[in-house]
């Protein structure tokens, strides 16, 4: 949770954030503080190598090597019960440690506990594909190669699932652009008109704050806004609001406001 | 027969209106602007209800069709995605000529508050747009203003001389 701070005057105090706070972590707890996580661990200890393991949030955190995921999670499915595999994707954690973080977000309805199966691995390593066991895995296995580039082995159709398949790039590493590279901004030109339209067509708008110049003559100017209901007419009559223009259209007959009356009692 | 003898004595005696070819052609279009169903995200929504009972585009001539081949009007409704950005153009490329843009709201304008590197920044990058509808979403009331402003254009353009046809490039 964060601190409490006094909102009364929030407006008035500028505006500051400390460059280098650091997100208080969430309090670990051992793993002999619950039964069922101790004797499901102690079962997957004595098969595994385990590197780390504790209680975070009442879930158990179970860190193991990346080349046993498939034993693991046969094992965690078949003899203990954790038939649902809820979640499962990548974190990027190129830029600290060189390597990606895999994790598998277990359920055992039986048990009523969540389970967190993380481990890692390199920027260019694979990883086994768990689809044999979880057919929901296979969609978020392409989403991961699709978002973070890391290849799934033994996967039944390794492919892109949200990105065009032709596309450069993967959008969920923190090296990625918000906005996107070079690849990604010509895009759509480059595949509907070709390279050579790009001259013509002209690089995307990416500034919110642009101020077009003929916006100044159509909307109010900012710094000249004048309050609600003043009158900015100068003398110069309304002009209403018309949906037909004069001889506009064959046959049909113009709708003229300042001609029509409005109805206003109902029950007239 | 009897009940509906014309009197040829009123309106100048003869039941006959004159006009011109490029009148009665465009009254007739845009009178008939039958929309490609393009909705793309939450103004999508917007555009069905235009289309149904209680907004009822029907009254203009506005039917709502499934196929280009039939539609001569596209309403960009939502975010185009850059995925997304060479089926548009197929479709566009599909409809037969004369054909109208709308673009509606935001995203299809501009891409909106999608600042991101898979939205389109944009339709008009892509297929030439007539009419931008600001709003997010814009209601059905400004979609029907801006069918009305779009027939008041197509009545303005000439009819007879062939329509160049419009292209980015």
């Amino acid at each position: 949770m964060r601190a409490y701070t006094p909102k009364d005057n929030v407006q008035a105090k500028p505006y500051y954030t400390d460059r280098f706070w650091v997100a208080p972590q969430v309090a670990k707890h051992d793993v002999s503080s619950d039964a069922v996580f101790e004797s499901d661990l102690n079962a997957l200890k004595s098969k595994f190598e385990i590197l780390d393991a504790y209680i975070q949030v009442e879930q158990m955190v179970v860190v193991i090597n990346a080349a046993d995921n498939f034993a693991v999670l046969d094992m965690l499915k078949n003899s203990l019960q954790y038939n649902q595999l809820s979640e499962m994707s990548a974190i990027d954690w190129l830029a600290k440690e060189g390597k990606f973080e895999i994790f598998y977000q277990m359920l055992s309805m039986s048990k009523r506990k969540r389970l967190r199966i993380k481990c890692k691995i390199d920027e260019k390593e694979s990883i086994q594909s768990v689809e044999k066991l979880f057919r929901c895995a296979d969609w978020s296995e392409r989403e991961m190669y699709d978002m973070f580039g890391v290849v799934v082995n033994n996967h039944p159709f390794m492919k892109r699932i949200l990105m065009p398949d032709d596309w450069e790039g993967f959008p969920l590493r923190k090296t990625y652009p918000l906005q996107g590279d070079e690849f990604a901004a010509w895009y759509e030109v480059d595949k509907i008109f070709g390279k050579e339209a790009r001259e013509i067509i002209g690089p995307e708008n990416r500034d919110p704050a642009r101020i077009d110049r003929y916006d100044t003559e159509r909307f109010a100017r900012l710094g000249h806004e004048v309050p609600r209901g003043v009158d900015i007419t100068n003398g110069e009559p309304d002009t209403p609001l018309v949906y037909q223009e004069k001889n506009g259209a064959f046959l049909i007959t113009k709708f003229d406001p300042e001609t029509s009356v409005t109805i206003t009692d109902r029950n007239r | 027969m009897a009940q509906h003898q014309v009197n040829y004595l009123k309106d100048g005696g003869l039941p006959v209106a004159l006009t011109t070819i490029d009148k009665v052609v465009n009254w007739g279009r845009s009178n008939s602007l039958w929309a490609l169903t393009y909705g793309l995200a939450c103004c999508g929504i917007e555009m069905m209800a235009s289309g149904a009972s209680r907004y009822d585009f029907d009254r203009f001539g506005t039917i709502f069709r499934a196929s280009p081949r039939q539609a001569e009007l596209m309403i960009v409704a939502g975010t185009l995605t850059k995925k997304h950005a060479e089926f548009i153009r197929r479709l566009y490329d599909q409809m037969t000529e004369p054909k109208w843009v709308i673009s509606m709201g935001s995203c299809a304008n501009t891409g909106g508050m999608f600042n991101t590197y898979a939205t389109v920044q944009g339709v008009d990058r892509v297929i030439p747009v007539d009419l931008y509808l600001p709003g997010c979403a814009p209601r059905p009331e400004t979609l029907q203003y801006g069918v009305m402003m779009l027939q008041q254009k197509i009545r303005r353009e000439s009819a007879s001389r062939a329509q160049k046809p419009k292209r980015l490039l």
